[in-house]
């Protein structure tokens, strides 16, 4: 690819749709006749659900009312279509298993009238008792089953506990991250209508292959009888990857009502059945030389999942591959709660698993009376040691200069509580942030029409991170046409299959299929003009031809052009169209891949008030190729906004006598508002990849968040000579002593 | 939410009249129309008193002010005389909620504004400020919100308005009119304790409608600061917060007010700090000990000691700040 470094930063192409109100998200989706949804929820978190529905069934404008009782049987629903699949609880029994569970469907004329008829129902429940937390007597952590094409949950490298043993230096400690949940803007939302046996979904999705797969499953249908749709998502950041019960209780509703059904996730229970982040407890022990050589690191992830379905936080994998350490040695484990099953959210295992190790690096650097920079560079990985193979690229140190330098780190003084501005003590912190690079096999079409335009077409999904804009960057860079000529579309099934849009890999994925078929189109026009006695590029070599403003040119001779439109027009057919699988690079498995990052943050602590401000972010990451500058920088700015919320602000509380959820809605799970966001600089570090994937690009939906808790929890202890190892950093961390 | 009548009153006698046949009055909605939602209120009828003539804020031959009720939190804040003149008031608000809601949100509604206790906002929970008599569940469970002074054995729910308490601190009177006539009401006396009916959280009787709210002048060279600790720097409710009044004169404090919030079930006036602040000369022990007897008799739950603790420093801060001492 010819394309620079970094991309030009063009705005959004669908950026007016947006902000006139004429995208169309999946709750604005207009279907005839619709009716409306809504889910009833259990208030136990164990126990069995009784419910009558005679008053609601009787209220005005109400379809159906389904329960257990008379619930479509659909056994594929409550076991799991893959392991990255989950178990659903679609009213096939009157089992409740955690809070906020689904025991109810109230379909109606209105969403008013559903919703009152939903108060009418009489629901009695038979409490059981449950376990809700992981520090119980009896809560048995086990080793979770190993995933097909994943790392194992356990590792080894030399010997770490006996280097830690005679270890000169040494730091061992326990950290914590919460439960979180993800709360996009757009709640989940799925409209469905059948027609016979062929089911229309209208969902937002990171996946609406994966919709199709699990409800066709579901619903004993051919995946060919089901069309999904996504043309918006408000934001999923994981808890929109994997399909949850509500899409198939809205295609039940849909079947049961015999009208097309429109169905709407509430706030509340965006908190209970649609994944969230489990909480953490993380052993990290490290072990180093008096000169600053970790000899030993060893990290224990304790965690949580359901009592019926398996998710594990891969926070340990980051220790494995981060430093230059000889003896490596990390667990992960589970303790099964009576809590819904936890999922991927944004950074899974980086963002909490960094957490834990940048903070004993930081402590490390105390214990040795190193900066902490300085620690981290004596450190640093050449090649990826627990994989024994070089780095398909890796540019940390640039990251680590430019960003210091533009922080002006080297001002800063070492000793805790030695630096202030007025009443504020001032604390500055840093750390390391890294995420692997992904990339799946996907496809995508690209179609010329006699007028030059050009259509791109891939199943895939925008969760707001911009990939109709890039995408058509993408096509048009590799076709030579000017952007306005390029159309892409995405978010249907009827298109080419594409991958999720998760791990950071769209790009690398779905970038690569768009740009392997922008190609192939462009030399299939190069073969028609070249082999045709009209064209002025008759007899010229393909190799010889360059494109560029819509039309083929004659490397040799400039003056010879062809335009795509007239090799198109010549052709006498509408359209000329190219498909294309990308698949993984050819000696991207003999690579790591990974993109890393350097965060540097300045806090102002009120000590007397508890107050913890990020008063500034200074970022640099290097992540291959970014194809535009300006929507790689706003994931960027994102990822880092949510670190502020993960290291000072969020964490869903629940009761632990009940398991119920106390926090349900925005107004107690806070995410940073306008006040709580400095200035935040990120630095795009131009870099070159030739063998992560065609297009170089390893992803940056994820790392912009992964070092901030780390960075800030670093920052208070400078501030304040306070060392915080459980997140959320709120006023009861640090006036907790002082009762 | 279940379906119920919408009237509408043009005037102040229709509002009481619709009220005493049991109607809810709604004005900016901000807090009733979330709870019907969820289910927490169920009135069978609301009247709209937004178009009831109660929205101005004019000067009193006194030298105070009288707000109508139905001025909204933006109104009031930027109101040139209470910011200049009853400043801690006007702090108060713009350190509530976000513009959007400051914009609806009207003074009456803000005095009548309910707990954000998480276990009163929820049907599956116990709640006796909900369903008197079928106990609390918020009482060991995750209580960080929760008020440390005020509570009783049925209720641990913190009043969560930040107006309140600055017009706590400036001895504010509510006006009201019901089906018995009009009177006034000390905004101190106008919150109840939770007691043994948490249910009941103000003196109005039913169809009685809060029309105004008057402040009384403050004494010349008269200062006062809000300051109020919350999880993040805007849009939540406070963890602790206190409205100080201080007149002083000659290098004593001759007149102190002292209230706070985010840590009691109503508007908490201290009269314990103020007894250790009058007389004194203003310094940053003065205000530490005032601080202390404004806690003292706090008690606290699972989650919420740091309040105590808290709620001194702000106190002493905002003192501090009032006196040109921070």
């Amino acid at each position: 690819m010819s394309a620079p470094l970094v991309g030009k930063p063009i705005d959004r192409v669908d950026a007016i749709a947006k902000v006139t109100g004429r995208a169309q998200f999946s709750g604005d989706v207009k279907l005839a006749n619709v009716a409306h949804a809504v889910i009833v929820s259990a208030t136990i978190s164990k126990g069995r659900a009784t419910v009558d529905a005679s008053r609601a069934r009787a209220a005005p404008g109400v379809l159906a009312v389904v329960t257990s009782e008379n619930a479509p049987r659909l056994p594929h629903a409550s076991g799991k279509a893959n392991e990255n699949g989950r178990v659903l609880q679609a009213l096939q029994d009157d089992h409740v298993v955690y809070d906020g569970q689904p025991i109810a469907l109230v379909v109606a004329e209105s969403l008013e009238a559903a919703r009152h008829a939903a108060s009418l129902l009489a629901i009695r429940y038979d409490r059981e008792p449950g376990r809700y937390r992981i520090e119980t007597a009896d809560a048995a952590p086990y080793e979770p089953a190993p995933m097909h094409g994943r790392p194992p949950w356990d590792s080894k490298r030399g010997d770490a506990d006996a280097a830690l043993r005679s270890a000169a230096v040494r730091v061992e400690q326990t950290y914590t991250t919460p439960l979180e949940n993800h709360n996009p803007m757009e709640t989940h939302t799925t409209a469905a209508a059948w027609n016979g046996d062929r089911l229309t979904i209208y969902d937002s999705t990171q996946g609406i292959f994966g919709v199709r797969r699990r409800l066709a499953g579901v619903f004993e249908i051919p995946e060919d009888h089901v069309r999904v749709v996504s043309h918006f998502c408000g934001g999923g950041f994981g808890s929109k990857g994997a399909p949850w019960s509500h899409v198939v209780l809205a295609a039940m509703a849909a079947r049961v009502a015999r009208r097309p059904v429109k169905l709407v996730v509430t706030r509340h229970q965006m908190f209970a059945f649609v994944g969230h982040r489990p909480r953490t407890i993380q052993r990290v022990s490290l072990g180093a030389s008096h000169d600053g050589k970790l000899v030993a690191a060893t990290h224990d992830l304790l965690s949580h999942t359901s009592r019926f379905d398996e998710f594990t936080e891969p926070s340990a994998l980051v220790t494995r591959m981060l430093y230059a350490c000889p003896n490596v040695r990390t667990s992960h484990r589970l303790v099964r709660l009576d809590l819904s099953t936890p999922t991927y959210m944004r950074a899974p295992g980086e963002a909490t698993g960094s957490f834990a190790l940048e903070s004993a690096i930081d402590e490390l650097a105390i214990a040795l009376d190193l900066d902490p920079l300085e620690l981290r560079m004596r450190n640093y990985a050449k090649i990826d040691l627990e994989e024994h193979k070089p780095w398909s690229s890796k540019s940390l140190d640039t990251c680590y200069r430019l960003a210091a330098e533009k922080f002006g780190w080297s001002r800063r003084s070492r000793p805790p509580r030695s630096m202030r501005d007025g009443r504020w003590l001032v604390g500055w912190g840093m750390a390391t942030a890294t995420y692997p690079a992904h990339q799946w096999k996907s496809s995508a079409l690209a179609r010329m029409h006699p007028d030059g335009s050009v259509l791109v077409l891939a199943g895939t999904q925008d969760i707001g991170t911009g990939t109709y804009t890039v995408m058509t960057q993408v096509a048009a860079t590799a076709l030579g046409v000017p952007i306005e000529k390029v159309t892409f579309d995405l978010g249907d099934t009827g298109y080419p299959e594409t991958p999720l849009s998760a791990g950071s890999g769209t790009v690398s994925s779905t970038g690569s299929a768009v740009d392997a078929a922008a190609r192939a189109l462009r030399s299939r026009l190069v073969e028609m003009a070249r082999t045709d006695a009209r064209s002025p590029l008759h007899g010229v070599a393909a190799a010889d031809i360059d494109a560029e403003d819509g039309r083929l040119v004659s490397k040799h001779d400039r003056s010879k052009t062809d335009a795509y439109a007239d090799v198109v027009a010549r052709s006498q057919k509408n359209e000329i169209e190219e498909r294309a699988e990308s698949n993984e690079a050819p000696d991207r498995d003999k690579h790591s891949c990974h993109s890393f990052g350097a965060q540097f943050v300045e806090v102002k602590v009120d000590e007397s008030l508890g107050i913890v401000r990020v008063s500034r972010v200074v970022s640099a990451f290097a992540a291959g190729r970014l194809l535009n500058e300006k929507t790689a920088r706003s994931q960027l700015l994102g990822g880092i906004v949510w670190g502020i919320g993960l290291a000072l602000l969020e964490e869903t509380v629940r009761d632990e006598r009940t398991g119920r959820l106390v926090t349900r809605d925005l107004s107690d799970y806070h995410v940073p508002t306008n006040a709580d966001v400095p200035d935040v600089e990120a630095i795009l570090v131009p870099e070159r990849d030739d063998w992560v994937n065609p297009i170089g690009a390893k992803g940056i939906g994820e790392i912009g968040i992964v070092g901030m808790g780390a960075a800030i929890a670093n920052a208070v202890h400078h501030a304040t000579g306070v060392r915080v190892r459980d997140l959320p950093i709120r006023v009861d961390s640090l006036l907790g002593g002082a009762r | 939410m279940q379906p119920f009548a919408w009237l509408r009153a043009s005037n102040e006698g229709d509002a009481v009249a619709a009220g005493a046949r049991g109607a809810r009055f709604v004005a900016g909605g901000t807090t009733l129309v979330d709870l019907m939602k969820q289910g927490v209120e169920r009135p069978s009828a609301v009247v709209d008193i937004g178009r009831v003539p109660l929205a101005r804020i004019e000067a009193t031959p006194s030298g105070g002010l009288r707000i109508g009720a139905l001025a909204t939190n933006t109104d009031v804040a930027y109101d040139a005389n209470v910011a200049s003149r009853f400043a801690v008031l006007s702090q108060a608000l713009l350190s509530g909620a976000s513009p959007q809601l400051r914009n609806l949100a009207t003074v009456g509604g803000n005095l009548l504004q309910r707990t954000r206790c998480p276990y009163f906002r929820d049907l599956g929970s116990a709640c006796n400020k909900r369903a008197p008599g079928r106990g609390c569940d918020a009482r060991g469970g995750f209580d960080r919100s929760h008020a440390v002074l005020g509570t009783s054995d049925a209720c641990i729910a913190t009043h969560p308005s930040d107006m309140c308490v600055a017009l706590v601190a400036l001895d504010a009177v509510v006006l009201t009119r019901g089906p018995r006539g009009a009177r006034a009401i000390a905004v101190r006396d106008f919150h109840t304790l939770p007691g043994a009916h948490p249910d009941v959280e103000n003196l109005l009787e039913p169809g009685e409608l809060v029309t105004h709210v008057e402040l009384p002048a403050q004494p010349a060279g008269t200062r006062s600061v809000y300051s109020k600790v919350r999880d993040r720097e805007s849009f939540a409710f406070a963890l602790a917060s206190a409205a100080v009044v201080l007149h002083m004169e000659g290098g004593t404090i001759r007149r102190a007010r002292v209230a706070l919030g985010g840590v009691a079930t109503k508007p908490w006036r201290s009269d314990e700090a103020e007894r250790e602040l009058v007389g004194k000369a203003p310094r940053l022990e003065v205000f530490a000990s005032a601080a202390s007897a404004a806690m003292h008799g706090a008690t606290a739950g699972k989650h919420n000691a740091f309040k105590i603790a808290l709620a001194k420093n702000v106190i002493a801060s905002a003192l501090a700040r009032a006196a040109g001492l921070a």
